[in-house]
């Protein structure tokens, strides 16, 4: 930071904080901060899916497994916490008379947070690395990648004792003894949620700063290259991807707790597509815009598909169609070009 | 450099003579057409060979098989006594062996000094590259290197923008970054004007005072230009070696080229 000066990135940045900490709390009753928290759940998916996708150009449509991670893993923590010393009912209800054996590290709030943070690494590095050393990439990884949140959607459906099924695990009441339904506690969660965020976009600013992010753009652009100026791409790339996953696990754990609920459907194929929709919608070449892009998207979702509880899946898809044809680098590229028409024109005048 | 020269000292007090690629009996077949049949020839220290050929005659797929691009169905190819055929393209390019290819492949979305930069050998970790500092040192010698290529000028431009000469002068720089001791490029001076023709051979003649080069090309005067040694390939196998001057006047050479 020796000779900083105002770039229109970091601007972006600046705007971006000033409309999170205090523009929305001041405007916003709690009941639509909330609701903002829960789109700002998956800014944290969308900000990996920039990084993945739009710099180095792994297309994943199964973001919702590591979402689902995190969210299970929140999940599980609170539902003891609500039921202790029972059972969660949902077991009770099928009849499991013991915790599973896999429940038992969400008795403990560390293990709960390493499995958040953790377990989508020990997850996203093998599994990616092992298939882009293969080559395996462009539309074959986003088949891959979706059919696998289609089966982890299926499997959670499917063990209905252990996982609380379709219906999910839902119905908490504290966490670490703080209460985390009442109106207060939910901006609380809002703000720490805020802040986490905006960590997150200056590493994820900075890091495409350094060489590496230019190397992920080389990687992207012609990877056959990168590897004859002896670069091992599957370790990058599989890097990349795990950064995301672990995105999307902190974006999950976050969901789960702002909401106080999580199911299959959130985690499925349809929502690891939406989720690269916010990314594309608000740039996938800009950090600042895949957040508005997640609260954009989540916004219109809301209001949609209470004008249109039928049909507004189509808005959706015609949203994603226009931007994707007629604006390929999102709302954030729309805006830069409108900047850079502007202060070329004054230029000229 | 050091090391390279310690390296022929090394070599030359042994037995054998100071080679730095060896290939034997290398084939490739794809579908059972044998682009490459049972060729063998060697590389010495700081030489510059020219490989000349007809369409087909397997060149590029020797120098694809060299960097490991393409595996050999049977046969060796080693760099100073290490195998090359088994190797993953990015070992084969930490020991030393670089790549130019046929049509300029440079990250066009990169500026000029952000394609250099990334070519700086030993930083090729991902935390390692996370953590590389842009130094006076490091800009120093992004700033020689694209002297030495002619780009010194449009260091902050896209490489995209950059006239076709231009990238393959990049492609040619982004090789200097690596310091690689041996250099392979595909015809380094295709879709050149005659002017760039001139630079680039002069460029080639300073590079090969250090290091080994093999070139691949089909314009007679610039391999003249360059050229101490050529080798004729010809369906896959060697069909000539020697001076420009005896390769030109082998019969063998005039029928493939001439007869028909």
């Amino acid at each position: 930071m020796k000779n900083f000066r105002l770039t229109p990135e970091t601007s972006a940045h600046l705007a971006l904080a000033v409309l999170l900490i205090a523009v929305l709390p001041l405007t916003l009753d709690s009941f639509w901060l909330a609701n903002m928290g829960k789109y700002l759940a998956f800014a944290f998916v969308a900000v990996g899916v920039v990084l993945m996708w739009g710099y180095c150009g792994i297309l994943s449509l199964g973001q919702g497994i590591f979402f689902g991670i995190g969210g299970y893993a929140m999940a599980m923590f609170l539902k003891l916490e609500a039921s202790a010393p029972e059972l969660p009912d949902f077991m009770v209800w099928s009849s499991v008379e013991v915790l599973p054996l896999w429940w038992e590290p969400a008795k403990s709030f560390t293990a709960t947070i390493a499995a958040i943070l953790i377990l989508p690494v020990l997850i996203a590095f093998p599994f990616s690395y092992a298939i882009f050393k293969k080559r395996v990439s462009g539309v074959y990884f986003a088949i891959v990648t979706i059919s696998l949140a289609l089966t982890m959607t299926v499997l959670i459906v499917g063990q209905q004792g252990d996982t609380g099924g379709a219906n999910g695990i839902t119905d908490f009441r504290t966490l670490l003894g703080l209460n985390v339904i009442s109106e207060a506690s939910r901006t609380t969660i809002y703000f720490v949620e805020v802040a986490l965020l905006l960590i997150i976009t200056t590493l994820a600013a900075v890091l495409l700063h350094t060489r590496f992010g230019k190397i992920l753009i080389a990687v992207r652009d012609r990877e056959d290259r990168v590897r004859f100026s002896g670069y091992n791409t599957a370790m990058i790339k599989a890097f990349v991807f795990t950064v995301a996953a672990v995105l999307s696990s902190i974006g999950g754990a976050l969901f789960t707790l702002q909401v106080g609920l999580v199911s299959p459907t959130l985690i499925g194929s349809v929502a690891s597509v939406e989720m690269v929709i916010y990314a594309a919608m608000g740039g996938r070449l800009s950090v600042t815009g895949a957040v508005m892009g997640a609260l954009i998207v989540g916004l219109m979702k809301s209001y949609l598909s209470e004008q249109f509880p039928q049909t507004w899946l189509f808005f959706l898809g015609a949203m994603f169609i226009i931007v994707v044809a007629f604006m390929p680098n999102g709302l954030a590229g729309a805006v830069q070009s409108v900047f850079r028409s502007r202060s070329s024109g004054k230029e000229r005048a | 450099m050091n090391a390279a020269i310690s390296h022929s000292t090394l070599d030359t007090t042994g037995l054998s003579t100071p080679r730095v690629l060896t290939v034997e009996n290398l084939t490739v077949s794809f579908d059972g057409f044998k682009a490459v049949d049972d060729l063998s020839l060697s590389i010495n220290e700081r030489e510059l060979r020219v490989i000349i050929g007809p369409n087909g005659a397997g060149k590029t797929t020797l120098l694809d098989m060299i960097c490991g691009k393409t595996k050999p169905t049977s046969g060796s190819i080693r760099f100073r006594q290490r195998e090359l055929s088994t190797m993953p393209e990015f070992e084969i390019v930490r020991l030393g062996v670089g790549r130019k290819f046929q049509n300029p492949s440079i990250y066009e979305d990169l500026t000029v000094s952000e394609n250099l930069e990334i070519s700086i050998p030993q930083v090729h970790g991902v935390w390692a590259s996370i953590l590389f500092k842009r130094t006076a040192a490091v800009k120093a010698r992004i700033e020689a290197a694209a002297e030495q290529i002619m780009l010194a000028d449009h260091l902050s431009a896209k490489a995209g923008l950059l006239s076709h000469g231009q990238k393959q002068w990049l492609e040619i720089g982004m090789l200097l970054m690596q310091e690689p001791e041996l250099l392979l490029l595909d015809e380094p001076v295709a879709g050149m004007s005659p002017r760039e023709r001139e630079q680039t051979a002069e460029l080639l003649r300073t590079i090969a005072l250090g290091k080994t080069l093999v070139v691949i090309d089909h314009d007679m005067e610039f391999v003249k230009a360059i050229a101490s040694k050529v080798s004729v390939l010809h369906q896959g196998k060697l069909l000539s070696e020697g001076t420009i001057d005896e390769v030109q006047n082998d019969a063998r050479v005039i029928e493939v080229y001439l007869g028909h």
